[in-house]
């Protein structure tokens, strides 16, 4: 793996869940991140059959940072995200139209494999999708399974595993019964496991379409935390309908408009200070 | 009229019991270790069996079910992925049109491109027009059992970089598995009794054959030929052989209706 | 911050192009593929295969196969009109018995039954598919033709007096059309209810509100709201019941008694297409005896594929006015 091992060995203590949610502002290292883009899209347009999902999107997503894509239903903003690890074109009779470079290879290139791609970008769902079939260690090593040459044994799998699961915070919960059905899981905790399952691949963009929508709100904040925590070691991009959310994990964020990028700035200043008049609109709850 | 539809269900489950009693009463009492381990006798000779028509029918099956699932697995991940296009609906009402097809059709043509070019009856011919049969069965199971399985579980395999025939196999297959199982089954379970396509094909043998290109004996066709002979001593061999049919039947239908979840997991390796 | 090599994909790349799994999917979808159209292959081959054999028949004999009803191998008489009459009026027969077994048996599984006794008796009903064709006729020799013979054909002529209608007069030979027939409607029994419950369940709760609402019984309701929105459904069922019943072989060659002649008692014998083909087609002596089977299998199977396309034509069309 080309990752830098020490990132990922670092053990961190769980988190401690507080009963409220701290609105964090949030204290990116600003220039850096204007320096150094891990997405780059430009001319970003995806259909379906003739109708275009998105149009013309051209936007610089920060390395190791949260990045939220927000927007009334409908705004693309799934779309968007599905474009970035090329799920878009798994759905018959779409397609997608410009470039989107990511850490300077183009991920639409000639000779790419949408595969390649998906193995460096992890990505999770609105509903937790455990598979059924596989234990919580058969779910969480399930993208290394279908890459043989990327593990060694056994061991260094076992240790992945482990890896995984303490960065989604999942290990102290199931560490016991990690060879009983992933089924046995509460939703948050399947969720959770979804999580471990697209970190086992070490990727380096999580991508994140509403992880929370379908969890209870407990859940939903410990998922959140998680993606906080995420930062540190994985770019992170996440759509969510839900503002307060965008407000609370992101660094910067995206608004989109009928598949239109409206405004793309920093968290703070796309809440506080919105150049726009639409996302003003949005922001402020006049429509959506 | 609430009345008529009880006495509808009364009347309707009547007959099996009538013929599953029956069966019982006349198979049992015909019925012996000798039954599953002798050759059929003579005409006349008391004893015997129909150790050769048991191991007759289990290579028919064999040979009907290597060719039978495969295909209409494949074809019913071909079904449930394409489904929509132009070919997915003429295949999917083909197979119908080939489910509906009379069994003793099947039997001429197996016998028309099998039998005929070589001149020879064949357990070969009569296990190919069997399987032939279970094709339509094992893929609308298939492609039903598989639409079940949610589209999310397959985005998931594939946002994972499973390629589409690894995401297609070792999770929506795997998933589904229980269901085709049962599917499989209850396809199995239907061949294992048919007569008539193995009428010309198989064409049934007095002696021990387990070869694939000798004629083959077979325990629906020895029912019927010892059913409609005039010979008592026949006759309850028929009814043993029935007997044992059904048993055979009922176990698969039986074991297609509790066939639950297997264990779920392989091992991480 | 870990420094990330600009060409992160380049590995990727060049080991993909080594990798199975680049072709894995174009081998995956050409083996799908093939085994989906291993489904038309075989229609067609049987078509083909069937209607090439039948064609010195026709050939020879033109329609008189299906016209005449001479069926004499040594004098090279091959009129099957004997047969076709036998397979339609068998099926009838059966369908006129299980038609309203089976829609009884739906409704009751459907609507009144008790819940704890809808899986079993919905999963004995669906037994009687199992039962092989050749253990049906081996009851059907031993157990109900006596029972027609001593029985029921003697109440049907004398007691109630149906002797004096052509369809129940003359000697009560035990194999007979009626033995195939209700043979075949224990056949066919399963096919209909199925299908049958299918649609009646597929009913939607509104329709059967609406009617509740105006305050018709719960019978009144059935009558008037589920079974005209299930109607074509259940004629499906019937259809697909019929299919069975026209192609089914060994249960009713042993019961009918093979005998080649139109009759129109129900309790003489008669002969089916299926049945003279299972008994003769062994023993054909010359090349036109063969063809001439070949083309009764040839218009065996026209007949059923009409009824089957109908049958699944209408169950389709009830599914889709559900999703509507």
């Amino acid at each position: 793996m080309l990752q830098s091992t020490e990132v990922l060995r670092e053990k961190r203590p769980m988190r401690i869940i507080t009963p409220t949610v701290q609105v964090r502002s949030p204290e990116p290292t600003t220039s850096q991140v204007e320096t150094r883009p891990c997405i780059v899209t430009s001319k970003l347009s995806a259909y379906f059959g003739e109708t275009a999902a998105i149009r013309d999107i051209s936007m610089s997503v920060p390395q190791q940072a949260v990045t939220a894509i927000i927007g009334p239903s409908g705004c693309g903003k799934s779309t968007l995200l599905r474009c970035l690890n090329r799920m878009h074109e798994t759905v018959p009779r779409t397609r997608v139209e410009g470039s989107v470079q990511i850490l300077g290879s183009e991920i639409y290139g000639e000779g790419t494999s949408p595969i390649a791609i998906r193995r460096h970008v992890g990505m999770v769902f609105q509903r937790p999708t455990p598979f059924p079939t596989m234990s919580i260690r058969a779910n969480v090593a399930a993208g290394l399974r279908v890459d043989s040459k990327s593990h060694a044994d056994r061991g260094a799998t076992s240790e992945i595993v482990e890896e995984a699961l303490q960065r989604a915070g999942l290990w102290a919960e199931v560490k016991d019964q990690l060879d009983e059905s992933a089924m046995a899981l509460s939703g948050g905790q399947q969720q959770r496991l979804c999580i471990a399952r697209a970190l086992a691949t070490r990727p380096r963009v999580i991508l994140l379409d509403e992880p929370t929508a379908s969890l209870d709100p407990l859940n939903a904040q410990k998922v959140e935390e998680l993606v906080y925590d995420l930062r540190k070691t994985v770019t992170v991009v996440i759509v969510t309908h839900n503002m307060q959310q965008a407000a609370r994990v992101s660094d910067r964020t995206a608004f989109l408009l009928m598949g239109e990028l409206v405004e793309f700035a920093s968290t703070r200043e796309l809440f506080t200070a919105p150049k726009d008049p639409r996302t003003e609109s949005y922001i402020t709850g006049r429509f959506g | 009229m609430i009345g008529f539809t009880y006495l509808a269900a009364i009347l309707a489950t009547l007959p099996l019991v009538l013929i599953l009693a029956h069966l019982v009463r006349k198979g049992a009492s015909s019925l012996s270790l000798a039954f599953f381990t002798h050759m059929p006798g003579s005409v006349g000779e008391p004893g015997g069996g129909m150790a050769n028509a048991i191991v007759g029918t289990l290579m028919l099956i064999g040979i009907a079910s290597i060719i039978g699932l495969p295909i209409g697995i494949g074809a019913g991940l071909y079904l449930a992925e394409k489904k929509g296009t132009p070919l997915a609906s003429t295949v999917r009402f083909l197979s119908d049109v080939l489910n509906g097809l009379p069994s003793i059709v099947m039997g001429i043509f197996a016998w028309e491109v099998l039998v005929r070019p070589v001149r020879h009856f064949s357990a070969l011919a009569g296990g190919v027009a069997l399987g032939a049969m279970m094709i339509p069965l094992v893929t609308r199971t298939t492609e039903e059992m598989l639409l079940v399985v949610p589209t999310s579980l397959r985005e998931a395999a594939l946002a994972l970089g499973y390629p589409k025939w690894r995401t297609s196999i070792s999770v929506v297959l795997r998933t589904a598995l229980a269901g085709i199982v049962t599917g499989a089954l209850v396809a199995v379970a239907r061949i294992a009794g048919e007569t008539a396509p193995l009428l010309f094909t198989a064409l049934g043998n007095q002696f021990w054959s387990t070869s694939v290109r000798e004629p083959i004996a077979a325990l629906p066709l020895q029912i019927f030929t010892y059913a409609i002979n005039a010979y008592d001593e026949w006759h309850r061999q028929a009814w043993a052989g029935a007997l044992v049919l059904i048993t055979i039947v009922l176990i698969i239908s039986l074991a297609a209706r509790f066939a639950t979840r297997s264990r779920f997991g392989a091992p991480v390796d | 911050m870990t420094s990330l090599p600009v060409d992160w994909l380049e590995n990727d790349r060049r080991k993909l192009r080594v990798d199975a799994s680049a072709y894995g999917d174009k081998i995956y979808e050409a083996l799908t593929a093939a085994c989906a159209l291993a489904i038309p292959a075989l229609v067609i081959a049987i078509a083909v295969a069937i209607f090439a054999a039948a064609w010195p028949a026709f050939a020879k004999l033109g329609f008189s196969i299906v016209t005449t009803s001479d069926w004499d191998v040594r004098a090279g008489h091959f009129g099957a009109a004997p047969a076709i009459f036998g397979t339609l009026v068998s099926s009838t027969v059966a369908l006129i018995i299980a038609t309203p077994l089976a829609i009884g048996v739906a409704i009751f599984l459907s609507e009144f039954a008790p819940l704890w006794l809808r899986q079993p008796i919905g999963f004995l009903v669906d037994l009687l598919a199992a039962i092989p064709s050749v253990v049906y006729g081996l009851w059907g020799i031993f157990v109900l033709i006596p029972l027609l013979r001593e029985h029921v054909m003697p109440f049907l002529r004398d007691t109630l007096h149906l002797g004096a209608t052509p369809f129940f007069s003359g000697p009560a030979y035990g194999p007979s059309m009626l033995a195939a027939g209700v043979i075949l409607a224990i056949m066919a029994l399963p096919y209909i209810s199925s299908v049958s419950r299918e649609v009646l369940m597929a009913v939607p709760r509104s329709q059967r509100e609406a009617a509740l609402a105006l305050g018709a019984t719960r019978w009144e309701m059935i009558r008037d709201a589920v079974i005209p929105y299930a109607r074509s459904g259940i004629i499906g069922g019937i259809m697909l019941g019929l299919g069975r019943a026209l192609g089914e072989t060994m249960a009713v060659t042993m019961v009918i008694g093979n005998r080649p002649e139109i009759s129109a008692s129900l309790l003489a014998p008669g002969y089916t297409m299926a049945s003279l083909i299972a008994n003769e087609f062994s023993e054909a002596t010359s090349d036109l005896h063969l063809s001439a089977l070949m083309a009764v299998g040839a218009v065996l199977f026209i007949i059923t594929l009409i009824v089957n396309a109908v049958a699944r034509w209408l169950v389709w069309s009830v599914g889709r006015r559900r999703t509507q």
